[in-house]
């Protein structure tokens, strides 16, 4: 190791003991909620500014077909944006993340279970889809899910937007499993011993001495998760599921595809989701704040 | 095998061994103790008084030897965890009480989940156990709202609550700050006053002197010297016994 200078000592003293040089850490230390605390950070004002920017980066862009056309074109098609769009990203959200929690809650559970085979199991499938590439995940569902499928002669077909439900639930299912098993093992062990002596089961003591203790800690980790989920939902447009981002595109495609439509279009459709997701994040943060104060 | 009787050791310890991977930390420990008992384990730190005591109600897991809790062994494949837990109360150093539950519920959880006793029943009984350890005032505090010594007075009602045979104390003064050792031991002392059987980890020597009908002094896995606190304190033969009491007396 080469010498360096020691900081606050006679500046021709250098060492190469690392215990003499100032900690530098690498990375920063893992942030669970990093994307909630960032978006959080905001300041609310910010956000007005912002709003006001939106018309004038419009109006810079514009030469012939003005930008007002373009804003009265947007005026026509937000009903369907956000009424037909919108409201169905949400509703991919609010699905993609139920599914992800009840099955992320069980493969958490399966983290601390006594057999081992199901702890390597739960491992595997946590590490498997916490690290692909959401995107990839969502395009094997829809290749390897049949478009329709027939129980008892009757053929029910199976929508993209089920799909994409199911595609998105599995990244949301291996999350919120470490979430859980996170919870779980923060809680003292001596807490399992004492239930223990007074002759509780270990499923009795899971749920009523383990759970409703690290219960409150996982709720701003998994809103977290639903933000990050919401604000991944465009996604789905490349599977063809007709929701905001998808229909921003018809709308643009319909108005003649001009370039003066971009700002204020896709401009439409972030005031939208940072409308939906601002909200959740300064609410996970101050949850966050609250659950930390108390024991 | 409930041919147990009074006259019999209520608890017999014979022979254990007990290792935790190549470190063996019980040799060969054997003690019998009678109902009504107090029997005091003292010993340097890492003798293995605690794994022992952590072996009777079958928190640890032994190697070699045998323990029966009234007759009934307690390191069997078809051991009836719930018949023994039921007979046997634990009391630890660093309390374990939930911490989401108030001292009445502390107490009132086992019995009502466990027993499926009636409630109204347990809360009555939860309330007379406060009492007991005089915490009648406490009942709707969280262990958190409590001192270290009302916390462990809350943790020995708790176990109480299960109508133990045997109470076992894990070193339960360790933690706490000097001035609330004593409303602690007053509440083990009332215990014993009532015939219950008590096996006490401690480094409380004056209460193991006052108390104790007998005292077991182990060290590195044996037990080097037992007998009546008298003649153990006073008339100590084997020199690491002698060694212990002149560094901590």
């Amino acid at each position: 190791m080469a010498n360096r200078a020691i900081p606050g000592v006679a500046a021709h003293a250098t060492t190469d003991l690392p215990v003499m040089l100032p900690f530098n850490p690498k990375a920063g230390a893992h942030d669970e909620l990093l994307v909630s605390r960032w978006l959080a950070s905001v300041p609310p004002r910010y956000v007005f500014f912002l709003l006001l920017l939106w018309p004038v980066a419009a109006f810079a862009q514009g030469v012939d077909y003005t930008t007002a056309d373009a804003f009265v074109a947007l005026w026509r098609w937000i009903p369907f944006l956000t009424f037909q769009g919108f409201v169905f990203n949400i509703l991919i959200s609010v699905c993609a993340m139920t599914i992800g929690t009840l099955a992320g809650a069980v493969l958490g559970l399966a983290h601390v279970s006594r057999l081992r085979i199901i702890r390597q199991v739960a491992w595997f499938v946590t590490q498997l889809f916490r690290n692909s590439p959401w995107l990839v995940l969502l395009f094997i569902v829809l290749l390897a899910f049949p478009f329709q499928i027939e129980v008892f002669g009757t053929t029910i077909p199976i929508p993209g937007w089920v799909k994409a439900v199911i595609g998105l639930s599995l990244p949301i299912m291996a999350n919120i499993s470490e979430i859980v098993r996170g919870a779980v093992q923060s809680v003292p062990s001596a807490q399992w011993e004492a239930a223990e002596s007074l002759a509780f089961t270990r499923t009795q003591t899971l749920w009523q001495i383990i759970l409703p203790q690290c219960f409150k800690r996982m709720i701003p980790p998994w809103m977290n998760w639903y933000a990050i989920l919401t604000m991944a939902t465009p996604l789905c447009s490349l599977l063809g599921v007709g929701e905001n981002i998808n229909f921003t595109r018809q709308a643009m495609e319909a108005e003649g595809n001009r370039p003066e439509l971009l700002v204020p279009f896709f401009g439409y459709s972030l005031v939208l989701f940072f409308a939906y997701c601002y909200p959740i994040a300064r609410a996970t943060m101050a949850l966050e704040k609250r659950f930390a104060l108390k024991l | 095998m409930s041919t147990w009787t009074e006259d019999q050791p209520i608890v017999s310890i014979k022979n254990v061994r007990k290792a935790f991977g190549t470190l063996e930390v019980l040799k060969g420990v054997s003690m019998d103790i009678m109902k009504g008992e107090v029997v005091c384990i003292i010993g340097p730190s890492g003798s293995g008084k605690s794994t022992l005591i952590r072996c009777v109600n079958a928190l640890n897991d032994i190697q070699g030897g045998s323990i029966t809790v009234e007759g009934q062994e307690v390191h069997t494949e078809n051991l009836d965890k719930l018949a023994l837990r039921k007979k046997v109360g634990m009391v630890f150093q660093q309390y374990n009480l939930f911490p989401h539950k108030t001292a009445l519920e502390n107490i009132m959880m086992a019995p009502v989940k466990v027993l499926r006793e009636d409630k109204a029943d347990v809360k009555e009984r939860a309330r007379e156990l406060l009492k007991k350890v005089r915490l009648y005032d406490k009942e709707d505090s969280y262990p958190g709202e409590l001192s270290g010594g009302q916390q462990q007075r809350v943790a020995i009602a708790r176990s109480l609550a299960m109508r133990p045979d045997v109470m076992l104390f894990d070193e339960v003064t360790a933690a706490l700050d000097p001035e609330t050792v004593k409303e602690v031991l007053v509440t083990i002392k009332d215990l014993a006053a009532d015939g219950m059987t008590c096996i006490l980890v401690t480094h409380e020597m004056g209460f193991a002197r006052e108390l104790a009908d007998h005292i077991y002094f182990t060290d590195r896995g044996v037990i080097v010297e037992h007998g009546p606190p008298d003649t153990f304190f006073d008339n100590a033969k084997d020199p690491r016994t002698k060694e212990f009491l002149d560094q901590i007396l």
